[in-house]
């Protein structure tokens, strides 16, 4: 009975060294992640700096007209920072973007809408620019401002648009096999609940992971999508490397 | 069959012991890019680059049912017409797919399959039907657009057929989606270095933490799996402490 005992004991004492030794090993291993992040994250302010001191000449010349479209990604908790988004939006004016679309999930930045337009002069909302959605030239910044919203539950609002449509049109005598819609009308219908604004070229997600958050479906199947780490610690260097790397990427298509 | 060696099994299980120390991912997407790219550089030709690639999935599949991981979704789209031919093989009762429990779904829009295709995926899910691990899920004529499409359409259909006035909800369209076998990926892993989902899972992965590597399709190996599993938990401990936070 003893030895059945200290054997129990010993069984309980080794588990529990092994745990230990796991948990050790899982956070040693997450103490070297942190520390090649740490290393890789100043030698990205080193760079970023050198981009914005213009010491690093291939970054002076962007070829700024391949990106007609850009999205911002913002975690809803930094999307409160409207000083920031109004200083990242200045930058993104200076290097000459003319169409930006803010995305949080929550649509913090929706209600800060008003004060962002007023802070960024001569910016004026996409929907006022655009008919049908049409990127066209334009002497001033565009904004789009757009949340989770817009996403699935536009998606629900233009079935319930399509379904009216067509009940009306007599096609319900059709096989249930046969395709109904296309994917056109159903971006028409997108366009007719009011979420159906173009495709981003480039989406940068300020946040603390690569992650989309929901950003409406439908717009990003080809979109690029690019992590700038928190709105905290943007700067304008990493901005710029950004966007010159997906200008690159565009280049490359077909070789 | 591809079963792993009596060396790298014991060691992906202690890989596994020490990663899921911290939260695990129940599901893993791969966009398998990089096939050509591979033959180009090895100077082999596309059939080789393609079938290198299609080993190194059955190869990240393996991994993944090591490390307990219950769902993996892959994005066929370059080695669709392979896959096709392995699928008669892979229907046998000692094929790699029953030899380690693994049920297989396909999903796709039927209607751009060709009727042998058609029926050959048709055989191999029927085929793995009763296997109780990991599932794994291949998109082949596939795309994100499609599924969300056909889901409205469904719904549409559905709704005439009842007549009932009432309209058509959020979640009467994810009842429809090809995808809803499994629950929302909890990681994206793409190859090739692309930062794009490529029309993929669109609809599912609005809170995936999004992995991409510069390794091409073949080579992708179980270090880069551990890295983007290692880097899905920093994610996880951070929204952690943020809901903390914020009660």
């Amino acid at each position: 009975m003893d030895f059945s005992n200290e054997s129990r004991v010993l069984h309980r004492c080794s588990a529990q060294i092994g745990n230990l030794l796991l948990l050790s090993l899982w956070h040693l291993v997450h103490s070297i992640i942190r520390i090649c992040n740490f290393t890789l994250d100043i030698a990205n302010v080193l760079e970023s700096y050198l981009i914005s001191s213009g010491l690093l000449g291939r970054y002076k010349s962007l070829h700024i007209a391949k990106l007609r479209y850009l999205a911002i990604v913002i975690e809803s908790e930094e999307a409160y920072q409207t000083s920031k988004i109004i200083e990242l939006l200045q930058w993104l004016e200076a290097v000459g973007v003319k169409h930006v679309c803010l995305y949080d999930k929550e649509g913090i930045l929706k209600k800060s809408k008003d004060f962002i337009l007023e802070n960024l002069d001569g910016a004026i909302l996409f929907q006022d620019a655009h008919e049908n959605n049409v990127l066209l030239d334009q002497q001033h910044m565009t904004l789009e401002f757009v949340s989770f919203s817009d996403g699935k539950e536009a998606v629900a609002k233009a079935a319930n648009v399509l379904f009216m449509k067509y009940s009306k049109s007599g096609v319900t005598d059709q096989n249930q096999k046969e395709k109904i819609f296309t994917e056109s009308q159903m971006s028409e219908a997108l366009k007719t609940v009011g979420s159906g604004g173009p495709e981003p070229d480039l989406l940068l997600v300020y946040g603390p992971a690569r992650c989309h958050l929901g950003f409406p479906a439908w717009r990003i199947k080809y979109t690029e999508i690019v992590h700038m780490g928190p709105l905290k610690s943007m700067n304008y260097g990493s901005l710029i490397k950004a966007i010159y790397k997906f200008t690159m990427v565009r280049q490359n298509y077909g070789k | 069959m591809k079963f792993l060696s009596k060396v790298v099994q014991p060691f992906i299980k202690c890989m596994h012991c020490v990663l899921s120390v911290g939260p695990m991912p129940s599901h893993i997407g791969f966009i398998m890019d990089g096939n050509r790219r591979y033959a180009t550089k090895n100077k082999l030709k596309q059939v080789a680059g393609h079938e290198a690639g299609y080993s190194a999935l059955l190869s990240m599949v393996t991994y993944c049912y090591e490390m307990g991981i219950k769902y993996v979704t892959a994005y066929a789209f370059s080695i669709m017409d392979l896959m096709t031919e392995k699928f008669e093989l892979l229907c046998r009762k000692d094929s790699f797919f029953n030899g380690y429990g693994i049920r297989v779904h396909i999903s796709r829009n039927l209607q751009l399959l060709p009727q042998h295709s058609r029926d050959t995926a048709n055989k191999l899910m029927a085929s793995t039907v009763n296997n109780s691990g990991l599932l794994l899920t291949i998109c082949m004529a596939y795309t994100s657009t499609d599924e969300i499409n056909h889901a409205v359409e469904k719904c549409c259909q559905e709704k005439w057929v009842k007549n009932d006035g009432g309209i058509i909800s959020l979640a009467d369209i994810e009842k429809r989606m090809y995808m809803k076998i499994a629950p929302d990926p909890d990681i994206i892993i793409r190859t090739s270095g692309e930062s794009r989902l490529s029309n993929f899972l669109l609809w599912q992965t609005a809170g995936s933490y999004l992995y991409s590597t510069s390794a091409l399709c073949p080579e992708i190996g179980i270090w880069h799996l551990v890295w983007a599993v290692f880097n899905f938990q920093r994610y996880q401990l951070f929204q952690k402490k943020k809901n903390k936070h914020l009660k």
